[in-house]
């Protein structure tokens, strides 16, 4: 779409949240890695810096209801399908207002409220998931609700993907599979461990539609995710969306980047969906500078208020530990 | 009363749940049309139809994982696993995902799913069709483990755990299914985590589950006659544990033997003389404890190989004859 169409295509509120939480995953994982290196946070985590465009832009197409399940590097995911922010921080500090009571950490935000049944540690373990999940809709007849997962180009190659999108097409589920091609299964680029880099090609043997996009494009992430949720309610069966994009931030904490060039980095971060957006934004006139710079102040004041909730919220207790391993 | 097969009970229990609940649903690999591997679900597919009888791609994690996922989103999938040995392809979706995800997402989610699958050898299924993995699924929190050894118990267990808000996982040794037993006409359950004594004794305690059940009651018939009065403790449910029973049955008779048909080495029965040997019930001991499992091999394909790897009763009774004696020495 040209630039100057933007402003008849979209409200105006719908741009501009977009930009704010794109902000706000990007202000998310740059306060978590300031917290990690002053030793606040326990473990590890997996920031997805330079790719706020697939979370955001995917999830501004689904509905409250929609189920959806998050990768481990997922929180601009989680963020967009409406995550508490403030809950979400102090899960990664491991507080007892956590959203999972600092039970789970990063890469397990869950919060079925606003659909999300989970982000997963275990690479393309969503995949069968969201097969149950959309199963569950078609059995119950749930009218407009889809169930979407979040893969990567890792996740690509798991068993599990197959047998999942074969699975789904066969039952004509409505299901989306959300491929967030990043371009490093942790440090092996892509080429290392395929033949075919055409990654829509995955969905050929399953007789699935496919939409494939420029991951780093906010409004061209949003579109196809709507045309693919409105494929898939129809009742026309699965759909995989390919979105290219670029994690210029490291693997998780322990990333010395040694596996790709400070050059490719550069170019990326020069490309990052934030700057692109801004500028989409001013060039449409429905924004100026200053405008962004309040929404810049505001994402920022978010996540301020998350790490000041979190550091003053209570540890768990132990106590009774093992009477929450089951369901009564 | 009605006498039926293992079978059969665990269909009627399947059906039952299926009519009282519209959310449960089953589904597995030759399940509709074929009426599963062993025959298992006669008469559902056209009872219930093929959206409740649901035919699956043979793609375990697949549908594993998709039961998961319909039971954290309000459904109470029973999901058929033709043989238990195929756990192993689909490992991650039942223990990192079912096990953990009530407990990991703080309670906001239960997982309550039904995992059926025949287990266990004598069939001549040879190494890949024929194991008792049942220990594995005990190691991790988050699942429940049932082993029924009758119909009774299969069926009474079967209703309990679809109504379980848990990820159960439900083994039904494959030379049971034909096995006959009185099942009551009108409605009952069993809780899980209770074991049942299936022959008082004084003197020497069986403890044990599945096929092996009936063994030791043959074994415990032939010794009564010599004057060995054996008490069989059925524990029917593994996870959660009936610890109490455990405890009771050593500390009357002073003599434990401990027999299940997985393979000794590493199998649940270490866990079971742990119980013991953890409790005031070791005081009451007149001699060690021994086990019977299976031998630390893959299950071969002859059948004298096959009969020699697994327990048997002659195993049992010179087990029990063991501990009888050592607490003459």
């Amino acid at each position: 779409m040209e630039t100057k169409d933007i402003a008849q295509a979209y409200d105006r509120d719908f741009l501009r949240s977009l930009m704010v939480k794109m902000m706000t995953v990007r202000k998310f994982e740059e306060k978590l890695q300031w917290l990690f290196a002053q030793g606040l946070i326990y473990g590890t985590m997996h920031p997805g810096i330079g790719e706020e465009a697939t979370g955001i832009g995917t999830t501004a197409a689904l509905k409250k209801d929609d189920y959806m399940l998050a990768t481990h590097r997922g929180h601009g995911e989680v963020i967009g399908k409406g995550v508490n922010i403030d809950h979400m921080m102090a899960e990664i500090l491991a507080r007892d207002t956590g959203t999972n009571r600092g039970k789970g950490g990063s890469m397990h935000i869950a919060d079925l409220d606003n659909g999300i049944l989970g982000a997963n540690g275990i690479v393309a373990a969503n995949m069968p998931l969201v097969c149950g999940a959309a199963l569950t809709i078609k059995l119950k007849k749930i009218p407009d609700r889809v169930a979407l997962t979040f893969f990567g180009d890792g996740g690509s190659n798991e068993g599990a993907t197959h047998e999942s999108m074969n699975l789904a097409a066969a039952w004509n589920l409505p299901a989306i599979f959300v491929l967030v091609n990043n371009q490093y299964g942790m440090s092996t680029p892509l080429r290392k461990v395929v033949k075919d880099m055409d990654l829509t090609k995955r969905a050929i043997p399953y007789d699935m539609k496919c939409f494939e996009v420029d991951g780093n494009d906010v409004l061209a992430v949003y579109e196809a995710a709507k045309a693919a949720r409105e494929y898939a309610v129809a009742g026309n069966g699965p759909v995989l969306i390919v979105e290219h994009t670029y994690r210029t931030s490291g693997h998780s904490k322990s990333d010395g980047n040694l596996y790709r060039t400070k050059e490719e980095i550069a170019e990326w971060k020069a490309k990052n969906p934030v700057i692109r957006f801004t500028k989409v934004l001013l060039d449409s006139g429905l924004f100026t500078q200053e405008d962004i710079d309040q929404m810049d102040a505001e994402a920022a004041e978010t996540i301020e208020h998350a790490v000041e909730f979190a550091k003053a919220s209570p540890m768990p207790s132990p106590e009774g530990i093992e009477d929450s391993v089951y369901a009564q | 009363m009605s006498v039926i097969t293992y079978a059969e009970a665990i269909k009627q229990a399947m059906c039952e749940e299926m009519r009282r609940d519209e959310n449960v649903f089953f589904m597995g690999e030759d399940i509709g049309t074929y009426c599963g591997a062993f025959g298992v679900s006669r008469g559902m597919l056209e009872e219930f139809g093929e959206s409740r009888v649901i035919d699956t791609p043979i793609s375990e994690t697949a549908y594993v994982g998709a039961g998961v996922g319909a039971a954290v989103t309000g459904m109470r999938p029973i999901v058929e696993l033709m043989f238990s040995d195929f756990v192993a392809v689909c490992y991650d979706q039942i223990i990192n995902q079912a096990a953990k995800m009530h407990f990991m997402f703080a309670g906001k989610v239960s997982v309550p799913m039904v995992i059926r699958t025949a287990a266990g050898g004598g069939t001549g299924a040879a190494a890949q069709h024929s194991q008792s993995l049942e220990q594995m699924y005990c190691h991790v929190p988050g699942l429940k483990v049932v082993a029924p050894s009758t119909p009774y118990d299969a069926k009474g267990l079967l209703k309990t755990a679809i109504r379980d808000n848990n990820c159960v996982i439900f083994l039904e040794q494959k030379k049971l299914y034909r096995t006959k037993g009185e099942v009551p006409e009108e409605e009952y359950t069993i809780p899980l985590g209770v074991a049942d004594v299936k022959r008082e004794g004084t003197n020497v305690s069986l403890i044990t589950y599945g096929r092996c059940v009936q063994m030791c009651l043959e074994v415990a018939e032939k010794l009564a006659a010599e004057g060995i009065d054996a008490e069989v403790l059925d524990l029917r449910t593994l996870s959660p544990l009936d610890r109490d029973a455990i405890i009771r049955t050593a500390k009357k008779t002073g003599h434990v033997v401990i027999v299940h048909e997985s393979v000794g080495f590493g199998g649940f029965g270490g866990e079971i003389a742990g119980v013991i040997a953890d409790s005031e019930a070791f005081y009451y001991l007149d001699a060690p404890i021994k086990r019977v499992g299976a031998l630390f091999c893959p299950i071969p394909f002859n059948p004298e190989l096959e009969s020699y790897v697994l327990p048997n009763t002659g195993r049992i009774e010179e087990a029990v004859r063991a501990v009888m004696k050592e607490e003459i020495r």
